[in-house]
């Protein structure tokens, strides 16, 4: 079925007038549309460090070290590969969904749901950071070093530490924003103005600091 | 209205940016909120930096000019003063005084909006700024003193013990100076995409903005979307130096003996400086085509010429950006099928680039032209932007490029179409807004006598470096004593150059005279003394107030280019008056009034 050429054009007009009309491009917060072009611009900053991840890797010399056998922990005896980062993995996205009830509960103006949802979200986020901290502890003890490692190229350790520190610097953030905004929320801060916009901006953060796990996990411990 | 530091919530109401007026010297003057005071900290800041990175270019000069007679630069800290001026110029003056000057200036007044979006983050931006400042000199004072390894910092020779002046805390402390500037200009960047998309006045659609505006919000978008590979490239190499990691270090033998480096690769560093720094260079142009272009059709009483088409090549060079970085990297030995795809890309550039230009000549033809110093700043912008725009067609093409690579034809491109140009756009605006800004009127002799100077002058010093590349002058060297294939000819070029070099140097001179002396003994000036449209001229004080508007937003009823309208009782009408013969009958995005 061909659409008449001029309703097709007419249509693309319409689209176009919406969006340059005056005032206000998105019809949402100052804010939120800030954070949306501030996540726009730090997913250009993990795009970079993925690149550069998968540049170095490319380019080094010695052999890369098999991130199975690297990241596995001892449980009776048995060897099992990646068994704490997949724990850390689960609790990170379950926090996604804590989250999202959290901005649900906030949208709905349930002031005691909004503040436990939120501050159960930053609570898994603290035992996020709590897991890298054990395995960078676990990783150093066996000899990782920026420079140096005993498994293989030394660029693996290289950006494993800067790739997993930039993360866990964006979650630590996110833990004390949480923490901050659930204490608020719970104080009725927000109930008062009648507006749980901070839970919704910290909601976007959080998502995004998700949703580059995502990426940087399989990446770096699958590949 | 509240913000954390980190910027993120703001909870206050929606469109209500109207703060109490400060009162105190602090509040008004230092860690001022105001989007006029932010810029006049950023303007004063990055034109002092510059005065630096001007100082390091005489010295270079003298001594190009002079080699062997003069003792103002020795051979092993030469580099230092051609890496400190590039960064300088590039980074602290042209990209901090476009944005961070003008954008802070002109966004909120253009569009009709009392502040910017989020006014705090907009003063740490500036703090951050100076703060990125203060680390850049701080190079100069550590052991080694500053990086000398080219504006580009290539690795490995920028961080390598020994391999350049200042690889050890010179690079570091600039690497930190940058980051901070990223950060500064992310900040910065944020608050005038969502000042742009969000505060724009009733009326006031995407279609009606003055070109200024759309050249800023078009870089900031860049800055926000190329930064961070600068910032990523830079953790690196920090890493690399500070931390011992092999990013960009393959396996050196120096001096005989091995350092601990091993598979690193350098040619990822080149990939991600180029990716911001090829934006970078339209992060500097864009607001000065913007700002060139509003100057020509005002002082041409004519509208601009294809506004539509304008617009759409602005955001054409902004999106084409990206897609061109590795044409710097033509002889890192890349697949010749990608050096093939760059250089497509590259010369596609030219098509929105020569679509402006016409759109230009063609607002000035036939236009009743008012020769003032802006205008003169303005139609020099032209004439610098083809002049070193064209020869980008050169050096785009693989084949072309691989021999003048490194000699002075290339430094005669990038100085003509990226800095001379972005230099004559910002002189344009600053004269062009100094009655609104300050409420005076500089003094128009002087403003030609300084324009004139720097117009001939920057001819005489950019264009014989064309022929010097061509005859092989390499970029870079402390001296060209030992290259024998160069004419004598040459060295009698070198030191014309160097003369008008001084002598431009001292037009600048005139221009800081002229503004001091205006600022304290101009003549008052009235509200629109160049009877333009835009809205930045019809606020009800000069210069404009905290809060911009008095008691009522203004209302925005045309474009910002109805000059010489037939049937109109002026030859210009401004955006707010309503009703009357319009150049532009429609708007193009709807008006929810």
């Amino acid at each position: 079925m061909e659409q008449p050429q001029q309703e097709r054009s007419g249509s693309l007009r319409r689209l176009v007038a919406d969006w340059a009309s005056d005032r206000e491009t998105f019809r949402v917060r100052w804010s939120k549309a800030m954070m949306w072009i501030f996540l726009l611009g730090d997913s250009f900053v993990f795009g970079s460090f993925l690149s550069a991840y998968a540049a170095t890797r490319i380019a080094a010399t010695a052999p890369w070290p098999n991130t199975g056998e690297v990241f596995a922990l001892h449980v009776g005896g048995a060897e099992i590969p990646l068994l704490l980062v997949a724990i850390m993995t689960l609790i990170l996205l379950s926090s996604g969904a804590t989250m999202t009830l959290a901005v649900i509960y906030g949208l709905r103006h349930d002031q005691k749901r909004a503040a436990m949802w939120t501050g159960l979200t930053a609570l898994l986020g603290a035992i996020f950071v709590s897991l890298q901290a054990v395995e960078w502890t676990n990783l150093i003890r066996e000899g990782a070093r920026p420079w140096t490692n005993p498994w293989g190229a030394p660029q693996f350790g290289a950006n494993f530490f800067m790739l997993t520190g930039f993360h866990g610097m964006h979650v630590t953030i996110g833990v004390l924003l949480l923490s901050i905004i659930a204490l608020r929320t719970s104080r009725g801060v927000y109930e008062q103005k009648r507006d749980y916009l901070s839970v919704e901006l910290v909601g976007l953060y959080w998502g995004f600091v998700d949703l580059v796990w995502v990426f940087l996990f399989p990446f770096f411990y699958l590949f | 209205m509240q913000e954390h530091a980190a910027g993120l919530p703001e909870t206050h109401g929606h469109e209500e940016t109207h703060q109490h007026e400060p009162t105190g010297f602090w509040t008004k003057y230092i860690f001022s909120q105001d989007h006029k005071v932010i810029a006049m900290q950023y303007t004063i800041t990055a034109l002092l930096v510059g005065v630096v990175g001007m100082v390091f270019s005489w010295l270079m000069r003298l001594q190009l000019a002079f080699p062997g007679q003069l003792s103002l630069i020795q051979p092993d800290n030469y580099l230092q003063f051609m890496t400190q001026h590039g960064m300088i110029m590039v980074i602290y003056l042209l990209t901090a005084f476009l944005l961070g000057g003008f954008g802070n200036y002109l966004i909120p007044l253009m569009i009709g909006a009392r502040d910017m979006a989020f006014p705090f983050l907009n003063m740490m931006s500036y703090w951050t700024y100076f703060v990125s400042v203060i680390l850049l000199f701080a190079a100069f004072i550590v052991p080694g003193g500053p990086s000398g390894g080219g504006w580009t910092i290539y690795p490995p020779q920028s961080i390598l013990p020994g391999a350049s002046p200042g690889s050890e805390w010179g690079i570091r402390l600039l690497l930190m100076s940058l980051a901070v500037f990223v950060a500064s200009g992310t900040m910065g960047g944020l608050n005038y995409v969502t000042t742009v998309l969000q505060l724009r006045a009733k009326g006031m659609t995407l279609m009606y903005l003055p070109l200024s505006v759309w050249g800023i919000f078009v870089a900031s978008v860049l800055a926000l979307l190329a930064f961070p590979a600068l910032f990523v490239g830079g953790v690196m190499l920090l890493l690399d130096s500070l931390a011992g990691t092999s990013f960009f270090i393959p396996l050196v033998n120096q001096f005989g003996r091995q350092l601990g480096h091993e598979g690193g690769n350098p040619i990822l560093f080149q990939h991600l400086f180029w990716y911001f720094g090829h934006p970078e260079v339209y992060i500097v142009i864009l607001p000065a085509m913007g700002v060139v272009s509003d100057i020509i059709a005002n002082f041409s009483r004519k509208p601009i010429f294809g506004y539509k088409a304008m617009v759409i090549s602005i955001l054409a060079i902004g999106g084409l950006s990206f897609l061109v970085w590795a044409h710097h990297m033509f002889v890192s030995g890349m697949n010749p099928y990608f050096a093939f795809w760059f250089a497509i890309a590259t010369l596609a550039v030219a098509i929105p680039s020569a679509v402006k230009t016409y759109n230009w000549m063609l607002t000035l033809w036939g236009g009743n032209l008012w020769f003032t110093t802006p205008m003169l700043y303005a139609i020099g912008f032209v004439s610098t932007f083809v002049a070193g725009g064209l020869t980008g067609l050169y050096l785009g093409n693989t084949a072309v490029d691989v021999p003048l690579t490194d000699t002075y034809f290339v430094v005669a491109h990038f100085h003509l179409v990226m800095g001379v140009s972005a230099i004559l756009g910002i002189f344009a605006g600053i004269y062009y807004w100094f009655p609104k800004a300050i409420g005076r009127m500089y003094n128009e002799t002087l403003g030609k006598l300084h324009f004139w100077v720097t117009f001939v002058g920057t001819y005489a010093i950019f264009f014989p470096m064309y022929w010097l590349g061509a005859a092989g002058m390499p970029r870079r060297y402390y001296t060209n004593e030992a290259v024998t294939q160069l004419p004598p000819s040459s060295h009698e070029l070198n030191i014309f150059i160097t003369i008008a070099a001084l002598t431009v140097g001292a037009a600048q001179l005139v221009f800081a005279f002229n503004l001091v002396w205006s600022i304290f003994k101009g003549k008052k000036a009235e509200g629109n003394p160049w009877k333009a449209t835009s809205l930045e001229w019809q606020t009800p004080q000069t210069p404009p107030v905290h809060g911009n508007w008095g008691p009522t937003e203004p209302v925005v009823y045309r474009w910002a280019y109805d000059y010489s309208v037939p049937g109109a009782s002026q030859d210009f009408t401004p955006q707010n008056v309503a009703g009357g013969p319009a150049q532009k009958a429609k708007a193009s995005g709807k008006t929810k009034h």
